[in-house]
């Protein structure tokens, strides 16, 4: 084994090259990115929009039409994976120890950060992600002004690639 | 019913549909309609001859849907049910089938998802499941990619290169689901190296192969990374490796040196080695001389930096680092690994921390944050 291993190796040896086309990196895939929506926790919106509860029907239908339509032109450019929205109503829950059950706390109204909702998405780039973002931060608020709220934008955590080394 | 056999037969019957007159788009929407009724029927009744079958479903589902478009629009429609027996489909379609689904006008993700469909046989539902995003994203991204290729002729020569890179990206991709995407890649590759005769073809299936052959090992049984020096080598599976190197000895044979046959060669060498120690590290790094003079790529030279520190030292590697842009993937990682072969734990184990938080993968930054959890618990002199 090991015999036709080293001779398998000498055979190795590079030789001269002929030229070949340009530069490919392996890692070309399309990465998902998670746009969170928060309630509370983000930088005041830049419009100092009055709360949804403030505006008119007319306005709040604007805003989710607006928000249903950006959804479905992604599924028509192959790049939507997922909406959500979260109730605000969430509770914390942790372990209490063998044969007691969780400790259930909350809502704390002063929690700092809570999301609202989310929106993945699958793109080619950071810059498609930020641009996407930029639009769905354009929702019409109060008197069919862009709301300009800020999105937080995360990238997902891929699976590892079969060649790394 | 044999579904891999069943999927091998849909790029032909594509052709013979495109044969028969119908557009490159029409077709392969046939073809995928038959070959979900297929998937649907065959378990209960498999008929006597699949393709015939498959092709006459296919043509039948082209056919009304022409005629449904056609009374849409109030025109006649220009197709016959039972269509003149057409000229004998050739090997050709399938090859052009493969450039036509990598046209270097496509963005990869569309030409991965096209190239699987039409002529990876695979199902939209099974594309969208291994790439984790909704059938009808999956199926949107399919139909954008043919209405972007809709000018194209079947019958001309295409990209080689494209072609291999939307092969490698597939391959790259590992598991998705049920679905296994290297072994995918590796029978696309195969075929491909039957259809046409280049040495770089040859280079690709053989990196594939050689990876593939190490898979068993790169992975613990909770699903942690093992890295290459750590792989139990008994696991690694030698009838692979035996074919990948007779491909690559062959390739290489020919005196057309290409980026993947160089791959293959550092990829050959590595399971080559019976052992982490033995491996032949110089001319590991003479091959990563190539592929840089091939590709120029900053990622090939990272490569090339960590080969040298094992060849020369982990100094040298360090210094060759040290000239390497530091936002380079993977570049925290692989100075903290040649830090800790210095002997400089303290510092390696930073680095792992920092290159764990530019992980892009969960199982990578695992691997990372417990280097540096290892590296923690020495004993301060060691």
């Amino acid at each position: 084994m090991s015999a036709a291993m080293s001779r398998t190796a000498t055979r190795f040896r590079p030789w001269g090259v002929s030229g070949q086309d340009g530069p490919h990196e392996a890692k070309e895939n399309l990465v998902k990115y998670l746009l969170l929506k928060h309630y509370r926790g983000a930088p005041a919106p830049a419009s100092g929009c009055a709360p949804m509860d403030q505006w008119t029907p007319a306005e709040i239908d604007a805003h989710i039409r607006y928000m249903k339509d950006f959804a479905t032109r992604l599924e028509g450019t192959g790049e939507f994976v997922d909406a959500q929205g979260l109730s605000p109503d969430g509770m914390f829950v942790r372990y209490d120890g063998e044969g007691r059950p969780p400790v259930v706390d909350g809502p704390f109204p002063e929690t700092k950060d809570l999301i609202a909702g989310w929106m993945v998405i699958d793109v080619e780039s950071q810059d498609r992600a930020l641009e996407l973002a930029g639009e769905l931060s354009a929702a019409p608020g109060q008197g069919g002004e862009p709301i300009c709220e800020w999105l937080e934008v995360r990238p997902i955590m891929e699976a590892p690639a079969t060649v790394t080394e | 019913v044999n579904e891999s056999l069943l999927r091998e037969m849909i790029p032909a019957v594509i052709g013979v549909l495109v044969r028969r007159g119908a557009d490159f788009a029409s077709a392969e929407d046939a073809v995928q309609d038959a070959l979900v009724s297929a998937l649907h029927t065959w378990p209960e009744r498999e008929p006597t001859d699949p393709k015939a079958w498959l092709v006459t479903a296919a043509w039948r589902k082209f056919v009304d849907r022409a005629r449904s478009d056609s009374s849409r629009r109030g025109r006649e429609v220009a197709v016959e049910a039972q269509p003149a027996a057409g000229p004998a489909p050739q090997a050709d379609d399938t090859l052009a089938l493969y450039f036509l689904c990598a046209h270097p006008s496509l963005p990869s993700a569309s030409a991965v998802a096209l190239t699987l469909r039409a002529v990876g046989g695979l199902t939209t539902r099974q594309i969208a499941t291994a790439y984790l995003v909704p059938e009808a994203t999956m199926a949107q991204r399919i139909s954008r990619a043919k209405k972007r290729i809709a000018g194209e002729q079947l019958d001309r020569p295409g990209d080689l290169a494209t072609v291999l890179r939307v092969l490698y990206l597939i391959f790259n991709e590992g598991y998705g689901g049920d679905l296994d995407l290297a072994a995918e890649a590796i029978r696309l590759a195969r075929q491909l190296a039957t259809l046409i005769d280049e040495p770089e073809v040859a280079g690709l299936l053989a990196l594939m192969l050689l990876h593939h052959a190490r898979r068993a090992s790169r992975t613990g049984p909770d699903g942690r990374l093992v890295p290459l020096a750590e792989q139990d080598r008994s696991l690694w599976d030698t009838r692979l490796i035996e074919e990948g190197v007779g491909v690559l000895q062959q390739a290489l044979s020919r005196d057309r040196l290409g980026e993947y046959q160089a791959q293959a060669a550092v990829a050959a060498l590595h399971a080559d080695a019976p052992t982490s120690a033995e491996t032949d590290w110089v001319q590991i790094v003479e091959w990563y001389d190539e592929l840089l003079r091939l590709t120029g790529s900053p990622v090939v030279r990272l490569n090339r930096a960590v080969a040298i520190g094992e060849a020369d030292g982990p100094r040298a590697g360090l210094a060759e680092l040290a000239a390497l842009d530091p936002a380079l993937p993977r570049h925290a990682a692989a100075r903290a690994y040649l830090h800790e072969r210095a002997g400089d734990v303290a510092a390696a184990a930073e680095l792992y921390v920092e290159a764990a938080r530019a992980a892009t993968s969960v199982a990578e930054r695992d691997h990372l944050t417990r280097q540096a959890a290892r590296l923690r618990q020495l004993p301060r002199d060691a």
